[in-house]
């Protein structure tokens, strides 16, 4: 069995606690216990139905105000598959943590109210499934309900969000028309929609295919380094990390980056035993033939296709504080275990979220997404989104407060 | 890999950030099965070598019998290093004052004993057996959290926190909470006892108890409890589905003998793993209140 994570995003009001709610509640997933804390609750709908989203407003204050603030996370299986949802805030304010859980998605689930159509956090959100390079975004045009159940409404948004999609280059998208409300193409089909054809949510989650990334080659960015310096393990060392890529084998030639030193795969061990394999996302320890001089924060890469090391960079960066970035200001940019020191050395443009065009000469503040330059102390080991987009990402922290300030996309200058 | 498989390489995956990032980080041990599942995991992420980090166990006095005899056993095996704190001593020290009637609990004096040993210590990550599914302010709550001078969860301020990129960087004197079995279920974790067949404390599994029936729910009657005439004391075959203090940990009817009886149990159950949690029921928000204050 395998697990598929999504995130679902839209506008506040737009549904998505209820259509998670709904999710939860069809498919049995709400145990008696949970299900008597919502009803003392006594949070009602205005039909008088119980009110779903609080399943997934786990904070006073939200239950208070009756917004997400934060992302919740949310499990729960069928028969076909195991999900991990994340149920994200719609406010522009909380843009971050939308972020956050939009990055450990496979799918984007983006919602419509059919009343609306496409508005500007549609646009915000699909630009940020653009910049994260999730792979496929599933439009789920909600409150049919409330539009007598009318193809033309589904057609009209959904040709609106068709044309959005091709601006910011969004290739994998599908439509289905739902009332989250109701339960119309929740979890089975809908007697109201006899127009659409294609599945329910929940029979498109379990069935929709996530392309595993293609990448040429593989990283082992180390994280670890054991040395036991037991008597009886005196010369033992082991690189301890997590595989991205295809894989490797023994045997394989290796780049250590930044030094550029190679050497060959001697042995792989996972929990004490020889492996003659490293899986895509196996957390194993690695020996080479050499000894080197290799610690955490170094990447050994495979030869055949090493990573870049450059110094100047570029990256889509989308900002997360309201202090603006400050050029020349020292940030560090952590990429896996990697933590080096950078300067903005200029803001190429920002992006305008509404018409997708290119605005130069601006300050980069709270939920701006920009094109920058970046200048960085060392090498920074990493590789186009388009090559290697587990190794393209990375995040930017102010050391004067030590929060996580960006999300950034690498690429080569 | 199935999909164990990738929990448990994102949980290693975890534990060797804490050692790379934290100068003196600690696990938090309860003898529970989620932190057993978390001593687990850490033989596979730094084995042969040694844990970079002690096993602490707050201990408030009021833990069954079973549950220390096993965390002994378990630090004798792995050779690694336990601190004890104990609520007794904050509560002879005048820092925390125990709670008085019948259903008093030391559950909330708990993180006063534990934010004394952090402090007490320096230790600036604590690696925690929490779990998103288990509550609804967990379910929000960070891989990596970070806690201010005063041990406080702040909800409302959390870091961003973006693929598997974390970030430990705190200030003197905040420390950092890390959840590496933040994405597994109850049943994962049962799931993954299973197979990899690791040993847990013998009151998991069926047996014969004396319980006293209080809010609604089976209690061991044991002398903690403050026991007194209204008690019924009743012998049943029962178990634990969760592991606490006595005082907040309620035993469930059962006849499971083995792991698969187990999971067959849970899985055609009707309430959560909460459920059976006294400390959760105290209202709405108990949960969110206690992290607010330094819970684990």
């Amino acid at each position: 069995m395998n697990i598929i994570k999504f995130i679902t995003a839209g506008s506040v009001d737009d549904g998505k606690s209820t259509l998670i709610g709904r999710l939860l509640y069809d498919t049995n997933s709400i145990l008696d216990d949970q299900l008597e804390a919502i009803k003392r609750a006594n949070r009602k709908n205005d039909d008088g139905t119980v009110d779903l989203a609080i399943l997934t407003d786990g904070l006073k204050a939200e239950r208070e105000q009756g917004i997400t603030i934060d992302v919740a996370y949310k499990y729960f299986q069928t028969e076909k598959r195991k999900f991990i949802i994340a149920d994200a805030p719609g406010h522009i304010q909380y843009t971050r943590n939308m972020v956050t859980g939009a990055s450990n998605s496979d799918l984007i689930i983006i919602l419509i109210d059919a009343r609306k159509g496409v508005i500007e956090q549609t646009k915000r959100h699909s630009f940020l499934a653009k910049l994260l390079g999730l792979k496929k975004v599933l439009v789920c045009i909600n409150k049919m309900d409330m539009m007598d159940y009318e193809l033309a409404v589904y057609e009209n948004i959904k040709t609106d969000y068709l044309r959005l999609a091709e601006n910011l280059e969004l290739k994998d998208v599908d439509f289905i028309p739902v009332s989250a409300l109701k339960g119309d193409n929740i979890v089975s089909k809908s007697n109201e929609m006899s127009w659409y054809s294609g599945p329910s949510l929940l029979e498109y989650l379990e069935n929709v295919e996530i392309d595993s990334s293609e990448n040429k080659g593989w990283r082992l960015p180390v994280q670890w380094v054991i040395r036991p310096q037991s008597a009886d393990l005196h010369d033992y060392r082991g690189y301890a990390g997590k595989v991205l890529g295809e894989g490797l084998k023994i045997g394989e030639e290796v780049v250590i980056l930044p030094s550029g030193q190679r050497s060959r795969v001697s042995a792989i061990e996972f929990d004490q035993k020889p492996l003659d394999i490293a899986e895509n996302g196996a957390s194993v320890i690695l020996h080479l033939e050499d000894e080197l001089d290799i610690s955490r924060g170094d990447f050994i890469v495979s030869a055949a296709y090493p990573a870049r090391s450059e110094k100047i960079v570029e990256a889509n960066l989308a900002w997360f504080e309201n202090q603006a970035l400050e050029i020349g200001q020292i940030y560090l940019l952590q990429n896996h275990s990697k933590l080096t020191k950078i300067k903005v050395a200029e803001i190429e443009y920002k992006y305008d979220v509404h018409n997708q065009e290119k605005i130069v000469g601006e300050n980069i503040g709270l939920n701006d997404i920009a094109k920058v330059k970046i200048k960085a102390a060392e090498n920074i080991i990493f590789d186009d989104q388009l090559d290697f987009p587990e190794n393209s990402r990375g995040i930017l922290i102010d050391p004067r407060s030590n929060l996580t300030v960006a999300a950034v996309i690498l690429h080569s200058a | 890999m199935d999909y164990l498989d990738h929990l448990e390489a994102e949980a290693i995956y975890i534990l060797r950030e804490v050692a790379g990032q934290f100068e003196k980080p600690a696990l938090l041990f309860s003898g529970g099965k989620d932190s057993i599942t978390l001593v687990h995991l850490a033989k596979k992420a730094f084995r042969p070598g040694k844990f970079p980090f002690p096993l602490v166990h707050i201990d408030t006095g009021h833990n069954f019998q079973e549950t220390l005899d096993f965390r002994d056993q378990l630090v004798k095996e792995t050779g690694e290093q336990l601190i004890v704190a104990y609520v007794q001593d904050s509560i002879d020290q005048g820092k925390a004052i125990e709670q008085k009637g019948k259903n008093a609990s030391r559950n909330a004096l708990q993180t006063i004993t534990l934010l004394d040993t952090i402090e007490q210590h320096g230790f600036d990550a604590c690696i925690g057996g929490a779990r998103r599914d288990e509550e609804k302010a967990r379910a929000k709550e960070r891989i990596f959290s970070v806690r201010d001078d005063f041990g406080q969860w702040d909800p409302k301020r959390q870091r961003p926190e973006l693929w598997n990129i974390f970030n430990g960087k705190i200030q003197k004197g905040e420390n950092v909470r890390v959840f590496p079995i933040s994405n597994w279920t109850e049943m994962d974790v049962w799931n993954y006892i299973k197979r990899e067949q690791i040993a847990i404390p013998s009151i998991y599994f069926s047996h014969e108890r004396e319980v006293v029936f209080r809010n609604g729910q089976w209690m061991a009657a044991h002398p903690v409890l403050q026991l007194d005439q209204e008690d019924n004391i009743k012998n049943k075959s029962v178990r634990f589905r969760t592991i606490g203090d006595i005082t907040c940990t309620a035993a469930v009817d059962s006849e499971a003998n083995t792991l698969d009886d187990i999971i067959a149990e849970i899985k055609a159950s009707t309430v959560s793993e909460r459920g059976a949690r006294m400390d959760d029921k105290v209202s709405e928000a108990a949960m969110e209140e206690r992290k607010k204050q330094g819970y684990f």
